[in-house]
């Protein structure tokens, strides 16, 4: 101890103490800040066989770097993909949404047209463009907590995705697709990466844990149904006045129309 | 003696009932099932009426806050309302009670269609005139009424779906200038939503509505009696009589029979059909919003016209003044204001006091049908931009392209229904000019020597004649001589092309013309009108 207080006046001192600062800082925030483990780590093979696959099937869109391109009218044809990470190129394209069917207000669901090894050697190569959110980790998509994740969802969600998660309307064509019966792992993507016109929910806004929640909700929904019976979509009072208008109403028009009858 | 009837004399002596059974009893109801929809409206509200109470034993109206321990998990630990609570409770642990709430829900659903449907028969028939003109004004306080005890009742159990209704409610209670502010805090027992608001609703949805609903109901019966009731013209048909069956006992049979089908449709439909799955949509908190958030369907037309006025609002001595609330808020109350002094404009322009019991065919009434479309037109345009963001998923359409395609239609529309309507009702009335006068064609055609084409038409027979040539007619008044130039104005718009029913001059100069062109046939063919394929078959 007195070694030590006896070089304190050190000229070097300061520049001791300010390193000591700074990797502690750096290293509390490495240990304890909030992000996914990555999942699966890329081999370099993955990454060549992504980008020959990334050349012969996005590139006329999103550019042969992946860096994006615009059109001569300045608009965008694709979004640069560097940064975007694994994440991203899971959900669209393992979802179908990517490569896109056709262009329009937003890309829709279809069936995927890469398997899971090319989705998985796309990924691998877009992650290595600059890092970005990972594919999320198996114990991030199930075990949540579903009451948090419902409060979440009808604060959060709900007002695109409907409070049954039957979808809704946007703007201009777009839409907030239904989120029943999905894989988990996509809901987790969609909420890291915020794809088409969703919000980015990263995990300084929803925590993985969070996310995990949301996900126990929508399965702990799917389990439930429809205690009530035919759910009419889950879309509320419309379809429950059309339901009045057409079959209830044609049904008593039927009973009217048998007892106003003249008895032969 | 037989002991019915010292049964019948003794309680005849006690309340003298013999007199009220016998003009009750033999009350005739003609046979038409376009007259049954007033019943499906009353036995829904009697399938209400059971439902609610048995709804009123396990619902809670309070607005303590509580923590949730039931059986449905995904909402276990969460904070609600102990009406929401209750709800839940009547959902997933009363024996039935997912079943009565589904019952009563359906019921109030089926009870609006039925008051709408049974509205548009009394309309378009012009069972709405003298001596009827009050109780189209009871039945239209019984469809306003309906409408207060439909939303008082979704907004009791407290979930996110119900309190956005609600504030809704608030924000149009504070549009109101100057006055708004003061009545949104009345009305919620302070700053929205407070606590006050669901125990209120309750009273009002079981004590206040439902009593004057049955009391309006009691009145618009016991008028239906006295007036009797309403038929379609027919032969021997007048304003006069009714031709059709007794109350007792065909009737009560049959309208015994009516009440449990309809308690049998809805309880089919209960049982099968989920409606207003207030789990999903959570309990109330004022910050969430789902999508596809839209009123019950019969206070959709509001919701709609809200979705398609642009954000207009100006400030006036410092006041706000919302037009995007007030204009549509005044609209409606023009609309509904107009449907309920229907009665009264039309007996203005016609200037009709005589009493009405033989019914309009709608096509008989080229400008009432046309305006009765055009009001429903508008109404259906405004139920569809209320639910814009569901049709523009449905279709696959850009939400903001369908509003402005509804702030088009939404003028445009009830115009050209009103012409279209107007002109398929002349269209209809010149056809059944030319039926009555010539009969129906039978497309075989006869050539006379000189290459002449006559047609054989098959005469009406007198009954089935005398429904074509029976109605009124109207015609234009000129301004002076007491007739005001509005009212003259207002009987052009009526009447100025209305087609004239066969007069019997007309007949028998058709007939005459028939008889001669018979004649003429029946030397060609020998009075054997098959074709000569169908001869060469025999």
């Amino acid at each position: 101890m007195k070694a030590l207080a006896a070089r304190r006046h050190h000229p070097m001192a300061l520049l001791v103490i300010l390193l000591l600062a700074l990797v502690a800082t750096g290293g509390l925030y490495a240990a304890f800040q909030p992000r996914v483990a990555q999942a699966e780590s890329y081999s370099q093979e993955d990454i060549a066989a992504g980008e020959a696959l990334f050349l012969a099937n996005c590139a006329t869109c999103h550019g042969r770097n992946a860096e994006g391109q615009t059109d001569p009218d300045g608009q965008t044809v694709g979004p640069s993909l560097i940064g975007v990470g694994a994440a991203a190129v899971d959900f669209q394209v393992g979802t179908g949404r990517m490569p896109m069917q056709r262009s329009g207000a937003q890309a829709a669901r279809k069936p995927p047209q890469m398997n899971e090894e090319q989705t998985r050697q796309l990924a691998a190569y877009v992650a290595s463009l600059a890092p970005g959110p990972s594919v999320p980790a198996e114990e991030y998509l199930s075990g949540g907590d579903p009451v948090n994740g419902g409060e979440i969802f009808r604060i959060n969600c709900a007002m695109c995705h409907n409070a049954a998660g039957a979808g809704g309307a946007l703007t201009r064509g777009k839409y907030a697709p239904p989120v029943l019966g999905l894989e988990p792992k996509h809901v987790y993507e969609a909420m890291e990466t915020g794809p088409q016109n969703m919000p980015v929910f990263n995990d300084a806004s929803l925590t993985a844990e969070d996310k995990r929640d949301v996900i126990a909700y929508l399965d702990q929904l799917e389990d439930v149904g429809s205690p009530g019976g035919i759910s009419l979509g889950s879309l509320g009072p419309v379809t429950e006045g059309l339901y009045a208008w057409t079959i209830i109403l044609t049904l008593l028009t039927g009973c009217a129309v048998w007892l106003g009858a003249k008895a032969k | 003696m037989k002991l019915g009837a010292v049964g019948g004399d003794w309680l005849d002596q006690r309340v003298s009932g013999g007199g009220f059974i016998k003009f009750f009893a033999r009350k005739i109801f003609p046979d038409h099932w376009s007259f049954m929809f007033g019943e499906v409206a009353l036995y829904s509200f009697v399938i209400l009426l059971i439902t609610g109470t048995f709804l009123t034993m396990f619902f809670d109206p309070s607005m303590e806050e509580v923590i949730y321990n039931g059986p449905y998990e995904a909402l276990q630990g969460a904070h609600m309302s102990r009406a929401f609570e209750s709800t839940l409770e009547i959902s997933f642990e009363v024996t039935g009670g997912l079943l009565f709430r589904q019952m009563h829900h359906w019921a109030a659903l089926v009870f609006m269609v039925a008051i709408y449907v049974h509205m548009f028969r009394v309309f378009f028939t012009g069972a709405f005139r003298k001596p009827r003109e009050l109780n189209w004004l009871i039945g239209f306080t019984l469809m306003i009424l309906g409408m207060v005890a439909g939303f008082s009742g979704y907004s009791l159990p407290d979930d996110v779906l119900s309190g956005n209704g609600l504030r809704i409610a608030d924000g149009l209670a504070k549009s109101i200038p100057v006055i708004g502010t003061y009545i949104s805090f009345l009305l919620f027992g302070g700053e929205f939503p407070g606590t006050d608001i669901i125990p209120r609703l309750y009273t009002i949805h079981i004590l206040l509505v439902p009593a004057a609903i049955l009391g309006l109901i009691a009145i618009h019966l016991v008028l239906l009696v006295l007036h009797k009731h309403t038929q379609y013209p027919g032969p021997g048909r007048s304003d006069r009589n009714v031709v059709g069956f007794p109350l007792f006992p065909v009737y009560t049979a049959k309208a015994g029979g009516f009440f449990f089908l309809v308690f049998g449709v809805i309880a089919l439909i209960s049982a099968t059909t989920s409606i207003n799955a207030v789990w999903v949509y959570g309990p109330y908190d004022p910050s969430p919003v789902s999508a596809g958030s839209q009123p019950d369907w019969y206070m959709l037309f509001t919701d709609g016209g809200l979705r398609l006025i642009p954000g207009w609002e100006s400030t006036i001595f410092g006041y706000v003044f919302s037009w995007n609330m007030l204009i549509p808020m005044m609209f409606y109350g023009a609309m509904l204001g107009f449907l309920a002094l229907y009665p009264f404009i039309e007996a203005w322009v016609t200037g009709d006091d005589r009493e009405h019991h033989l019914l309009d065919l709608p096509y008989n009434t080229p400008v009432r049908t046309g305006l009765g479309v055009a009001w429903i037109t508008v109404y259906i345009v405004l139920v569809l931009a209320a639910a814009n963001d569901l049709l523009a998923i449905a279709l696959d359409l850009s939400i903001n392209d369908l509003t402005w395609l509804y702030r088009i239609l939404f003028f445009v529309a009830p115009v050209l229904a009103f012409w279209i309507t107007k002109r398929l009702c002349l269209s209809l009335q010149r056809q059944a000019h030319q039926k009555a006068l010539h009969g129906v064609e039978t497309s075989r055609i006869v050539r006379t020597e000189t290459g002449d084409m006559i047609e054989i038409h098959e005469p009406l027979n007198e009954y089935d004649r005398w429904v074509l040539v029976q109605h009124d007619d109207y015609r234009p008044l000129k301004a002076g001589n007491g007739v005001s130039s509005l009212r003259a104005a207002a009987t052009s718009f009526f009447f100025k092309d209305s087609i004239t029913p066969a007069s019997p001059a007309e007949l028998r100069e058709a007939l005459e013309h028939a008889g001669h062109e018979k004649h003429t046939i029946d030397q060609l063919t020998g009075g054997d009108y098959r074709t000569p394929a169908e001869k060469a078959v025999h």
